[in-house]
């Protein structure tokens, strides 16, 4: 950028690494190079903090050490959930319940399994984007061996009832995955209180990392491995441990992990305020997602008469990162499939445009989207032959 | 992964606006995609004087409309309808393979647009030629599978 202001807004994409992150890998990419596996002084101190790493993750987690197996990311974790679970129990049974907002790292793992002879229920969400824990419960057969719901949805931040569908899944003996994903950091997560089996997460959604994750695996559950290899992550998850990128997840998750309501409270603020400013000021506008049942740090808002894409091309221009669920960035020519399934026209999902805010925004932040925003919106409406057509037949 | 031409002309788009009472106007594309894009003309002795878009779409979208009514002012209407999406995209210095279909929905609207003319004209409209239509039209389902 030169000189011009940066506003990153964009915290569901990735996060910036926190300086204590940064400073807490170092040594062990510079110093502490030691493969876990080996005997000698500079592995036992990577195996160490590997160990340090789990034990802060599990407190985080509410779970035990044993119990957290690190990968390489939210998308390893999901697809192991999913195809360990469902090649281990295939005996069993055949049929998996999801949602119909689900990552893609989940959709298209299932997507996958139906391929391989499974069978996928993929339930709808009402118009703020709920899953009805009801439905879950109606849709559990025989043959169900994995239920998977996000624990909040990536793109409208909509939080889902986790723990009532936890409890359907005990009751009914079913494995229960949840991404968690967007959470950690963002709301408290205890894997008990939930009732999951399995949840995923990934460090650089909440200040560390990138190409650092873990899937925890509630003691005796059992999932078929996805890597086979070596016997790391006690025999589960082969390959060499990345040894700086798992003291970087273990740093940032305690950190995360503190004083959740205290560092949230901020974000939420600014959120509110700045969805609130949003729809006062720019007609046309409606948000997507649920208004209370929500990440903190999660704006969704859809522009009529104009196309997401476009205006992240002006907002960066603006030096404003942003993020949409229009087609045109996704390099397919539907919208996403979030915005779809909340109900929202083709059009006014193209048209959508999501902040996400995170710790290191300032009220400088908000003002300046709040001096931008409007002229971008209506310089695009200016050309937009769909609001010209409103508004002629509002004249008419 | 836009080009500085792109870019340029989604920045700066040249020939925004519509033309009152225009001599063609051709609209493109729908909702459901993402784009639609409007062509106005302003046709004098077989000659494009003047033409303006408005458009609802993405960058490529909208850089392309610019680049297309810069490409036919000036034309005789046998020359601009002989502006294919390869030129549009060509003078863009290049378009990402998903958006190749912003350039030829801007081929479709010159093509909509002198046709329109020549029919308020009382004169057959030309005929498209085969394998140029961009391919999701309404009733088509657009997806990446």
């Amino acid at each position: 950028m030169t000189g011009q202001r940066f506003v990153y807004m964009d915290h569901a994409a990735t996060t910036q690494p926190h300086p204590d992150v940064i400073a807490a890998m170092l040594p062990y990419l510079r110093d502490h190079y030691g493969n876990p596996s080996s005997i000698y002084g500079i592995a036992r101190d990577a195996r160490e903090a590997v160990e340090v790493a789990r034990q802060k993750t599990a407190a985080t987690l509410g779970a035990g050490p044993e119990e957290i197996y690190f990968t390489a990311g939210g998308t390893e974790s999901d697809n192991w959930a999913i195809k360990g679970t469902a090649f281990a129990q295939r005996k069993k049974g055949n049929h998996i319940i999801t949602s119909a907002i689900e990552h893609h790292a989940v959709l298209h793992t299932c997507g996958w399994l139906e391929k391989q002879g499974f069978t996928v229920t993929y339930l709808p969400v009402d118009g703020t984007g709920l899953v009805n824990p009801s439905d879950v419960e109606r849709a559990i057969t025989e043959k169900t061996i994995l239920i998977t719901i996000m624990h909040a949805n990536n793109e409208i931040g909509t939080i889902e009832p986790i723990a009532e569908i936890g409890k359907i899944a005990q009751e009914h003996s079913v494995t229960f995955h949840t991404d968690a994903v967007q959470v950690v950091g963002a709301i408290p997560v205890n894997v008990k209180e939930l009732g999951v089996d399995l949840l995923s997460l990934s460090a650089h959604k909440f200040y560390g990392p990138k190409g650092a994750g873990a899937l925890y695996i509630r003691g005796g559950r059992r999932p078929d491995s996805l890597l086979h290899g070596g016997g790391q992550e006690r025999k589960k998850r082969a390959g060499t441990e990345n040894v700086a990128g798992i003291v970087g997840l273990g740093k940032a998750i305690e950190l995360a992990g503190t004083d959740i309501p205290g560092r949230t409270a901020v974000i939420r603020a600014y959120r509110d305020q700045l969805t609130a400013w949003i729809l006062a000021e720019i007609p046309h506008t409606r948000l997507n997602g649920h208004a209370v049942q929500r990440l903190p740090g999660n704006i969704n808002i859809s522009f009529a008469f104009i196309e997401g894409e476009s205006m992240l091309l002006l907002l960066d221009s603006f030096g404003i990162a942003a993020s949409t669920g229009s087609a045109c960035t996704s390099g397919s020519l539907e919208p996403s499939h979030v915005l779809m399934a909340i109900g929202l026209p083709h059009e006014i999902a193209h048209g959508s445009l999501r902040l996400t805010l995170g710790e290191e925004n300032t009220p400088e932040d908000i003002a300046h989207v709040q001096s931008v925003l409007p002229g971008v919106v209506s310089r695009l409406r200016e050309m937009s032959p769909l609001y010209q057509k409103m508004k002629e037949q509002r004249v008419s | 992964m836009y080009s500085k031409k792109v870019m340029e002309h989604f920045m700066n788009p040249r020939n925004v606006g519509a033309i009152e009472n225009p001599d063609g106007v051709g609209e493109v594309g729908n909702p459901v995609c993402g784009d639609i894009m409007k062509i106005y003309i302003r046709v004098e002795d077989n000659r494009i004087t003047d033409a303006k878009f408005m458009t609802f779409g993405c960058g490529a979208a909208i850089a392309s409309s610019s680049m297309a009514t810069e490409l036919i002012k000036g034309k005789t209407l046998e020359e601009a309808w002989d502006v294919t999406n390869t030129a549009v995209a060509e003078a863009l210095e290049g378009l990402p393979p998903v958006k190749i279909h912003c350039s030829l929905l801007a081929e479709e609207g010159i093509h909509m647009a002198i046709n329109d003319y020549r029919q308020k004209k009382g004169l057959e409209p030309w005929v498209e030629k085969k394998g140029t239509h961009h391919t999701h039209e309404e009733g088509k389902e657009a997806g990446d599978s």
